[in-house]
């Protein structure tokens, strides 16, 4: 056995090594043979048969991009259009000199340097024969220039394409979103057969949400081409199937008068048709213009949205999250009513502050300064006047478990599942969230602060709608819906529809309280009522921005406007047959009452207008 | 090196003069290897029809992989002996982090993402599995007895599968190959050779039900019968042999080629870039780059067989005959002899890390090349 030898011989080693290696060059010299046999039967045997062949290989299959489904609003008004798009291509193969022919192109129409720079720079990274694009958007004038003087211009092509544009401009920017050119990051993930001939994609809102039913089904045609690529004869077409058309619930009626009520404000409003969940306006102020998208946005226009203070382009409706404030009580109201921790009859006396047990400094009631609410404070004059002392109460009485189970039934605390990509979820904080979120375990102080929407807890406008819509249905649970129908058949009602069990007595009480915030004397929001001749429920709130310490008094006067209170409302209409829940917001907008609740009266009053004088819509 | 080397040679400055030579340099090999770089750049600029742009970052990836090579060339062989198991287990090791968190493209998990850069561990174990089965094998006595051979297959074959799995078949083939021919070149027995062939024809079944996936199997099927599937898989292989065999003895000139500049040949500045160079060239051109390859092959024969040391003889020989299966795989399934594997073809196809491996590979033949004869 080789492994008890002593020592190992190395001559004998190298002459074993030296046969080896000889084998090898054996057989790589019969493998060798063998490939060139393959390569000389292929090229030589049978070179007849593929130069026939490859003559007849002249028949390319190319892709025919299928238009895009179009977007339209619930009165049939076109939000997302294709629209026709010339450019000036080239095909470098095709001229004798491409500097000369840039040349003769910039003295017919004006080709700038950066055109130009960008033309070369694709250039080095194009297939053969492929157009290469000098000039997008070509006026009407451009192209009759450039067709009489064709003759001389060989190499050059006004092709078009269709590209997307939004008539609206920053109307719909939110909910309808726009498109771009596809990156290389979305290059990797989709089907690259389904995208071939299309170089744009749905980057944001419904464009993005419903991105493969909008893109349609590519076709195909098969071309005949000379010896040098070019395109003699259309052989055979497959033609491509248009992508499906959205009709939406948005009103663009409503959505203008919502988002022209902000003003110059920021903020941002959620409209839902009560029935069905279908959205009726999404407003997010300030917004964009989205047709600066489509083409390609410039650097300096991106950075202008990008880094400008009020942030245009970040969707306050479903992404912005700030803490409800007063809009909460009337859930919580119910909440309590529900599980019995409170009864109607139930009154306490506020003296502006609220002391637990064991914690030396009170809570504040809002007018504390003021001395409060005084006596005989009972749940339906808390809602009313917005008695914070009553709520400190109430939340302990009912506790976290309870105010947090109800709150995600009423859709807070995740997120409500709209038809939009991007939703955040807000947080409904409970013992549970604490720990996981925190690492540590809940206080009393925490209710007390959750009490009156503030604390921890964080909710989108679209979450308040939700919220409210619920309130107004009597537990009606719907998923808030954009999309109504796809070419032109109804979605229908959603499947996951639920209904929240509360006796109908507190739902009568909580409902007369929300009426009585703005038709009552006393009501928070009753600056809105004038000339109403429907009526409105609702609940103001306020949020603040900064902590103010429990001595301190908030003083607007002495604060920048961006630490101003943040203004919500939330509302319904008409209060005797709800049909229509906003929830909304004014960033810095200081109260509910004043800056907050007439936007939402002026989107009521087109609702109610538009319902009294149905719109008959030609199409 | 040994400190005591480095004492010797300050205490006698013209003592030895090979090895204070200043550069360690193969110069047959290099210009073999520059005539590769040469004749792979101007079919690349056919291919890519008439890109600057490919030809350029090829470029750069040669040139870099040229200054690699020279560089590993000035270490000793000695350095790789003692260094083989501790690059075999960071590869393996890398390879086992690609399985659970690797990165990919259409489908396969080859890269681990560092941010700045990626690493497809399964290059380095092309060179890292010779160098290791070759340390292995050196420092035993040879013929290597059963339990050597048995480790040094477990040590090819881990790699293998956990290339394979990714799945990189045409990678896992050259792991393969490298792995046994230093365990056939170490002199494996008539014995052993014949019951691995019967094992392996054992197995082909066993590849077939459990381990092969529905597409490369899907590859086996066609390349027995392209026409069955058109416009699919076979689509590939119809193109490529129309390529090749339209090309004739003297081809249609640079650049003229229709196959290849009309768009009908698939992938064909990377895997399939033989078919343009077929079409373009004509048979004449296909063999004037497999006399290339085999002067390269021959050259790393004779580096091998006047190798100073077991260790540096095994890698020589099995860079040489690696070298080899490449070039068979390649050209093999764009004929239509061979499945089609991601295979490129060396110092032709388009691809920079592939590039970067061989010229490591080649640089460690020219430190072999040059080390100082013993007496």
């Amino acid at each position: 056995m080789r492994d008890d030898a002593a020592f190992s011989d190395p001559q004998r080693e190298r002459m074993i090594f030296v046969g080896r290696l000889f084998i090898g060059s054996l057989a790589i010299l019969i493998l060798t043979i063998v490939l060139l046999l393959r390569y000389f039967d292929l090229q030589v045997s049978r070179h007849e048969d593929f130069a026939t062949q490859s003559n007849k290989n002249r028949v390319l299959v190319r892709p025919v991009a299928p238009p895009r489904g179009l977007i339209y609003d619930r009165n049939g008004l076109l939000l997302a259009d294709n629209r026709p798009s010339y450019d000036l291509t080239i095909v470098p193969e095709r001229s004798e000199n491409i500097d000369s022919l840039i040349g003769a192109l910039d003295n017919l129409i004006s080709v700038s340097e950066s055109d130009i720079q960008r033309f070369k720079q694709k250039l080095k990274r194009r297939r053969p024969f492929e157009q290469t694009i000098l000039r997008t958007n070509l006026s009407e004038t451009e192209r009759a220039i450039l067709a009489v003087n064709s003759h001389r211009l060989a190499g050059a092509e006004v092709s078009a394409r269709l590209i997307r544009s939004y008539p609206f401009r920053e109307l719909f920017a939110h909910s309808v979103g726009y498109m771009g050119r596809i990156n290389e990051r979305e290059s990797r993930t989709i089907d690259a057969l389904k995208y071939s001939g299309t170089v744009s994609i749905g980057k944001v809102g419904l464009e993005k949400f419903y991105e493969s039913q909008l893109l349609g089904t590519v076709g195909s045609e098969q071309v005949e081409t000379n010896a040098r690529g070019r395109v003699m004869r259309v052989l055979e077409k497959t033609p491509s199937i248009a992508g499906d058309n959205l009709t939406l619930h948005l009103d663009s009626n409503l959505q203008r008068v919502g988002y022209e009520a902000f003003a110059g404000e920021r903020g941002a409003l959620v409209a839902i048709e009560i029935e069905t969940g279908g959205i009726l306006a999404l407003v997010s102020a300030p917004s964009y213009d989205p047709n600066l998208f489509v083409n390609g946005i410039s650097q300096k226009n991106y950075d202008g949205l990008l880094y400008s203070k009020d942030r245009p382009l970040f969707d306050r409706a479903i992404r912005g999250q700030y803490p409800p404030g007063s809009t909460i009580k009337p859930l919580f109201g119910l909440t309590a009513l529900a599980s019995k921790a409170i009864s109607t009859n139930f009154t306490i006396q506020d003296d502006g502050f609220f002391y637990f047990p064991g914690i030396e400094r009170p809570w504040r009631d809002h007018n504390s300064a003021t001395g409060g609410h005084g006596a005989g404070v009972g749940l339906a004059k808390a809602i009313i006047e917005s008695c914070d002392v009553y709520f400190y109460e109430l939340g302990v009485r009912t506790g976290i478990d309870k105010l947090a189970n109800y709150a995600v039934e009423f859709g807070l605390g995740h997120t409500t599942g709209i038809d939009l990509p991007g939703e955040r979820p807000g947080i409904m904080p409970s013992r549970a969230w604490k720990r996981g979120a925190r690492g540590q375990s809940w206080f009393n102080g925490d209710t007390i602060n959750t009490s009156i929407g503030q604390g921890f807890m964080l909710t989108t406008p679209l979450q308040l709608a939700v919220m409210t819509a619920r309130i107004a249905s009597r537990g009606d649970v719907r998923t808030p819906r954009i999309v109504k129908a796809i070419n032109g058949i109804d979605i229908g009602p959603d499947s996951e529809i639920g209904k929240i069990e509360i006796d109908d007595r507190y739902w009568d009480y909580v409902h007369k309280a929300m009426e009585d915030v703005v038709h009552s004397g006393r009501g928070t929001a009753r600056s809105i009522n004038t000339g109403l001749d429907y009526r409105i429920a609702g609940k103001t709130g306020t949020a603040q921005v900064i902590s103010i310490d429990t001595d301190d008094k908030y003083d607007s006067s002495k604060l920048e406007k961006r630490q101003w209170d943040h203004a919500l409302f939330v509302a319904y209409a008409p209060a005797e047959n709800p049909k229509i829940a906003i929830g909304l917001i004014v960033e810095n907008g200081e109260h509910g009452g004043l800056s907050a609740a007439p936007i939402a009266r002026a989107v009521f009053d087109a609702y109610m207008q538009s319902r009294a004088q149905p719109t008959v819509v030609s199409r | 090196m040994h400190r005591y080397d480095f004492v010797r040679q300050l205490n006698s400055p013209g003592g030895d003069r090979k090895r204070s030579r200043a550069m360690h340099v193969d110069t047959p090999l290099l210009l073999l290897l520059l005539a590769l770089c040469g004749i792979g750049l101007t079919v690349l600029y056919s291919a890519s029809g008439e890109s600057i742009f490919y030809v350029k970052r090829q470029a750069t990836f040669m040139l870099f992989g040229l200054i690699v090579m020279i560089a590993f060339a000035q270490l000793k062989p000695r350095f790789w002996e003692r260094w083989s198991l501790f690059i075999y287990t960071a590869g393996l090791l890398s390879l086992v982090l690609v399985l659970f968190f690797g990165v990919g493209a259409k489908g396969a998990q080859r890269w681990l993402d560092f941010g700045v850069t990626r690493f497809q561990p399964s290059e380095l174990m092309k060179l890292a599995v010779p160098l290791m089965v070759s340390a292995y094998l050196s420092n035993r006595y040879l013929p290597p007895s059963f339990k050597h051979i048995l480790a040094a297959t477990l040590a090819t074959m881990l790699p293998v599968f956990l290339v394979a799995h990714q799945p990189d078949l045409g990678t896992s083939v050259i792991i393969f190959s490298s792995g046994f021919f230093a365990i056939f070149l170490a002199g494996l027995g008539k014995r052993y050779l014949i019951s691995t062939g019967l094992l392996v024809i054992a197995a082909i079944p066993i590849l077939w039900f459990y381990v092969l996936l529905d597409y490369q199997k899907q590859r086996v099927l066609t390349l027995l019968s392209p026409e069955q599937d058109k416009l699919g898989a076979g689509w590939n292989i119809i193109q490529s042999t129309t390529a090749i065999g339209s090309g004739g003895w003297n081809g249609k000139g640079w650049t003229e080629g229709s196959q290849s500049q009309l768009n009908f040949l698939p992938e064909s500045h990377t895997d399939f870039i033989i078919a343009v160079l077929a079409e373009e060239f004509g048979l004449m051109g296909v063999m004037t780059l497999m006399l290339v390859y085999l002067l390269v092959i021959a050259r790393c024969m004779f580096i091998a067989i006047n190798a100073q040391t077991m260790f540096s003889r095994l890698v020589a020989g099995t860079i040489g005959l690696t070298f080899f299966v490449y070039i068979f795989v390649n050209m093999g399934m764009v004929s239509g002899i061979l499945p089609v594997v991601g295979a490129p073809l060396p110092f032709i196809s388009y691809g920079g890390s592939a590039i970067v491996t061989l010229f490591i590979g080649f640089g460690i033949l020219m430190a072999i090349s040059t080390e100082p004869k013993r007496i």
